[in-house]
C-alpha cells in the first residue's frame, strides 16, 4: 500500500454534503469494465460530464486550479451508500490523497484505509473556514496534512488536530498489507476455529 | 454484565484484540455476488487461497441480465460470470447458478436458503450486507480489499461501532410497511443519523413484523448510515429457519436453537444511542430527492430549502429539486412517473409481490408507464408463479423478469433512460443510480403497484388511487 505521511497540496471546497459512492464512480465503469487503475477520468462522472460526454464547466473539478488538487474538502456523509471500493480507486485516480469531511460512510472509510488514502473528520464550521482561504487563493492557498502530526494545517497557518486510530495511522506512515499482517496470526484463527467448531458446530457443518 | 445482542455477537467472534477498539473478528459465513470473481483472481494474482470455502457461497446477481432467459447479458456481465463460475469450481466454493432455485439477489437467497443464521458474523462485498441482521446476525458490507482479506484469512480487522437502539413505539397503522417504517427513520434522522453505529431495531411494531418485513426493515440501514443493522431472532426467525436447505437439521437444529435464544439483549443493557418513534401516525412514505433522508408521507408537500439554515444541506435539497424536476411547495402526489421498478434486496419477496399484486389484481398499468416485477430469486419467482402472481402482473401489462438487481444499480443496460421517473421498490434514489439522468423515487411495492396503475405518485390507501 502506498505510504501517507506529509502532504501540501491545493485543495476543493465543499459543494454538498452526502455524496455518495454512485457519485463517486458509476457501475456501469465497475465489475472490471474498467480497470481500477484507469478509473480515474471517470471520478464524478455523473457530474463532470454533460450528456454530450463533454466536460461540465460548472463543475468545480473541471475548474484550474482545482483540476490539480489532491484534497477534498467535503460535507458530511461523505462516501455513503455503495461499498464499492471503485469509489476511492477514482478519487485516487483523479489524484485525491485526502478527504476532510465531518463524517464518512464506514465502509468507504475503511476501504480508504485499504489504499493509503487518508480520511480526516473535522468540524464542518472549521472545514468551512479553511475553504473560504482556499477560495481567496486556490493555486496558492495550499493546505498541509501532516500524518506524523496529526494535524492539518490551513493557508493561514492555523492548526487543527485530527485524531485517527492508531492502528490505521502506522499502516498508512509505514505502508503496511493487512492480509499479511493477519496471515501471520494463522495459529490463532486455527485455535479459535478449533475451539469455535465445538462450541458452535452447526456454522462448520452444513 | 449485561450486553446486547450486538455485543455477545462481536465478542463471541473475537480471534485477537488489536487495541485501540480494533479487533480481528472470525467471518462465519462469506457471501459472494458477481463481483467475486473479480475478486478471486485478484486472490489469484495474489498469491492466496481461500482459506475456508466451505464457509463461502456465492451467486450471480448484479450483472447478469433479468431479461427472460437472460440471452442479453452484456459482455462484461458474461465475462463476470464466467470468472465467478470458474474462480468458484476451482477452489470449490458453492455456486448458485442461474436456474439454481438457489440463485438470486445475494441478501434475498441469504435467508432464504437458511445460510444467514443468528449470532453469525456474515460479510459481503455489498453495502446491503446489512439485511442479514433481520436474522439476529452480525452482518456488514466491506470493499474488495476486504474481501481479499477475508478470503485469505476467514477473518477482518475491524473497530467496534458505537451501539444504538431504534425503538418503534406504536402499532403501524393498516398499510403501512416495514419500508414505510425504515423511510420514516431516514427522514427523521438523516442518511448520517447511524453513521459510526451498530443499530438494533427494537419494540413491538418490529416484533409484529414477519421476518420478510424485517429483513426489508434491516435492509436500509445503510441508508441510514449505519452499516449494521439489527433484529434479536424470536419465535418466528427459528419458524421461518426451520427445513430451509442449509439450516441446521436434526440434533445441529436443537443445539443451535438453544444458543439462540441466548442471543436477545439483555433488559438491563445500555446503549451508547437510544431513539424512540412513533409509528402509530406514519403515511405511506415517498422520496421526492437525491437521498433517501429526501423523503415525506404521501399526503405531503415537497419541502422548501429556503427554510433550511444548514447551507450545505440547503444546497443540496436545492440540487437534488432541479435534478428531479420538483418544485418546492407543490404536493408529491399526482406527479406524472414514466416507470415502475418493483425488485431489489429490499422489496422482491413473496410477501413483496403478494402486496403489489393484491394492488395490481383485476387493473391496467397506465398506458405512458413501463412497469416491470423483478422477483428476488429463482424460489421467489417459482412460488410466485405457483400461486399466480405472475398472471396479475402480466394481465395488468407489467413484464415479469428473471431473478437479479436489474434496475436497481442499472447495471447490464437496465436503465430507467436520462430525464424520465421512476417509482422504485428499491434503496436508493442517488443521482443517476438507475441510469444517468433518471429520477427516482423509493417507495413500498403497493405504493409502486398503485403508481404503476395511476401513471403518477398515488396513495396507495384511498380508493380511485389506481
Ligand atoms: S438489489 Fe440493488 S442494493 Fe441490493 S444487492 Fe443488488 S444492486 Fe445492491
Amino acid at each position: 500500500m502506498e505510504k501517507f505521511t506529509r502532504l501540501c497540496a491545493i485543495a476543493v471546497p465543499p459543494w454538498r454534503e452526502n455524496v455518495d459512492t454512485d457519485a463517486l464512480v458509476r457501475v456501469e465503469r465497475l465489475f472490471g469494465a474498467v480497470p481500477r487503475n484507469e478509473l480515474g477520468p471517470y471520478c464524478f462522472e455523473s457530474w463532470r460530464y454533460l450528456p454530450d460526454r463533454s466536460e461540465n464547466p460548472d463543475f468545480i473539478l473541471n475548474q484550474p486550479p482545482y483540476r490539480e488538487a489532491q484534497i477534498l474538502l467535503a460535507g458530511a456523509n461523505f462516501g455513503c451508500g455503495s461499498s464499492r471500493e471503485g469509489a476511492v480507486w477514482a478519487l485516487a485516480g483523479q489524484g485525491i490523497r485526502c478527504v476532510i469531511a465531518p463524517s464518512f460512510g464506514d465502509i468507504f472509510r475503511n476501504n480508504c484505509f485499504q489504499n493509503g488514502l487518508l480520511p480526516v473528520e473535522m468540524d464542518f464550521a472549521r472545514i468551512e473556514a479553511i475553504a473560504r482561504q482556499v477560495e481567496a487563493d486556490p493555486a496558492a492557498n495550499r493546505i498541509t496534512v501532516d500524518l506524523t502530526q496529526n494535524a492539518v494545517i490551513a493557508p493561514d497557518g492555523s492548526r487543527t488536530a485530527f485524531r485517527i486510530p492508531e492502528l490505521r495511522r502506522e499502516a498508512l506512515l509505514e505502508g503496511l498489507d493487512e492480509i499479511e499482517l493477519t496471515l501471520k496470526r494463522e495459529a490463532q484463527i486455527a485455535a479459535f476455529q478449533a475451539r469455535d467448531a465445538v462450541r458452535r458446530p452447526w456454522i462448520y457443518q452444513q | 454484565m449485561a450486553e446486547t445482542l450486538f455485543d455477545r455477537i462481536w465478542n463471541e467472534h473475537v480471534v485477537a484484540d488489536l487495541k485501540d477498539g480494533f479487533a480481528l473478528l472470525h467471518v462465519d459465513r462469506h457471501l459472494m455476488h458477481d463481483g467475486g470473481g473479480q475478486n478471486l483472481l485478484m486472490l489469484r494474482k495474489r498469491g492466496y487461497q481461500v482459506r475456508n470455502p466451505e464457509l463461502t457461497f456465492a451467486t450471480a446477481d448484479h450483472t447478469i441480465s433479468t431479461t427472460p432467459g437472460r440471452a442479453d447479458t452484456n459482455a462484461n456481465g458474461v465475462r463476470c460470470l464466467n470468472d465467478l463460475r470458474a474462480e468458484t469450481k476451482d477452489r470449490n466454493i458453492r455456486l448458485f447458478d442461474i436456474g439454481d432455485p438457489g440463485q438470486g439477489i445475494v441478501h434475498v437467497i441469504g435467508p432464504e436458503q437458511g445460510l444467514s443464521l443468528p449470532g453469525a458474523l456474515i460479510v459481503c462485498g455489498d453495502s446491503h450486507t446489512c439485511t442479514h441482521g433481520a436474522m439476529g446476525a452480525l452482518a456488514f458490507g466491506i470493499g474488495a480489499t476486504e474481501c481479499l482479506h477475508v478470503a485469505a484469512t476467514q477473518t477482518l480487522v475491524q473497530r467496534r461501532p458505537k451501539t444504538m437502539r431504534v425503538n418503534f413505539a406504536g402499532i403501524a397503522p393498516q398499510g403501512i410497511t416495514a419500508k414505510d417504517m425504515i423511510l420514516h427513520v431516514i427522514g427523521q434522522l438523516g442518511t448520517a443519523g447511524g453513521s459510526g453505529y451498530a443499530v438494533e431495531y427494537a419494540g413491538a411494531a418490529i416484533r409484529a413484523l414477519e421476518i420478510e418485513g424485517r429483513l426489508t426493515l434491516c435492509n436500509l440501514s445503510i441508508e441510514l448510515g449505519a452499516k449494521i443493522g439489527m433484529i434479536a431472532p424470536d419465535d418466528k426467525t427459528y419458524a421461518y429457519l426451520h427445513g430451509r436447505p442449509l439450516a441446521p437439521k436434526g440434533a445441529l437444529w436443537d443445539q443451535a436453537l438453544a444458543y439462540w435464544r441466548t442471543l436477545p439483549t439483555d433488559a438491563e443493557a445500555v446503549f451508547d444511542r437510544e431513539i424512540t418513534l412513533d409509528v402509530s401516525a406514519i403515511a405511506p412514505q415517498i422520496t421526492w430527492g437525491t437521498s433517501p433522508e429526501h423523503v415525506i408521507g404521501i399526503d405531503e408537500r415537497i419541502p422548501d430549502p429556503a427554510g433550511v439554515a444548514d447551507a450545505s444541506r440547503r444546497r443540496a435539497m436545492q440540487a437534488a429539486l432541479a435534478y428531479m424536476d420538483l418544485r418546492a411547495g407543490e404536493p408529491i402526489k399526482g406527479t406524472k412517473i414514466d416507470w415502475v421498478f418493483i425488485g431489489s434486496c429490499t422489496n422482491s419477496r413473496l410477501s413483496d409481490l403478494r402486496a403489489a399484486a393484491g394492488v395490481v389484481r383485476g387493473h391496467k398499468v397506465a398506458a405512458h408507464v413501463h412497469a416491470w416485477v423483478v422477483p428476488g430469486s429463482e424460489t421467489v419467482k417459482r412460488e410466485a408463479e405457483a400461486e399466480g402472481l405472475d398472471r396479475i402482473f402480466l394481465d395488468a401489462g407489467f413484464e415479469w423478469r428473471d431473478p437479479g438487481c436489474s434496475m436497481c444499480l442499472a447495471a447490464n443496460g437496465e436503465t430507467v433512460p436520462r430525464g424520465q421517473r421512476s417509482v422504485s421498490t428499491s434503496n436508493r434514489n442517488f443521482v443517476g443510480r438507475q441510469g444517468p439522468g433518471a429520477r427516482t423515487h423509493l417507495a413500498s411495492p403497493a405504493m409502486a403497484a398503485a403508481a404503476a396503475l395511476a401513471g403518477s405518485i398515488a396513495d396507495v390507501r384511498q380508493p380511485g388511487a389506481k
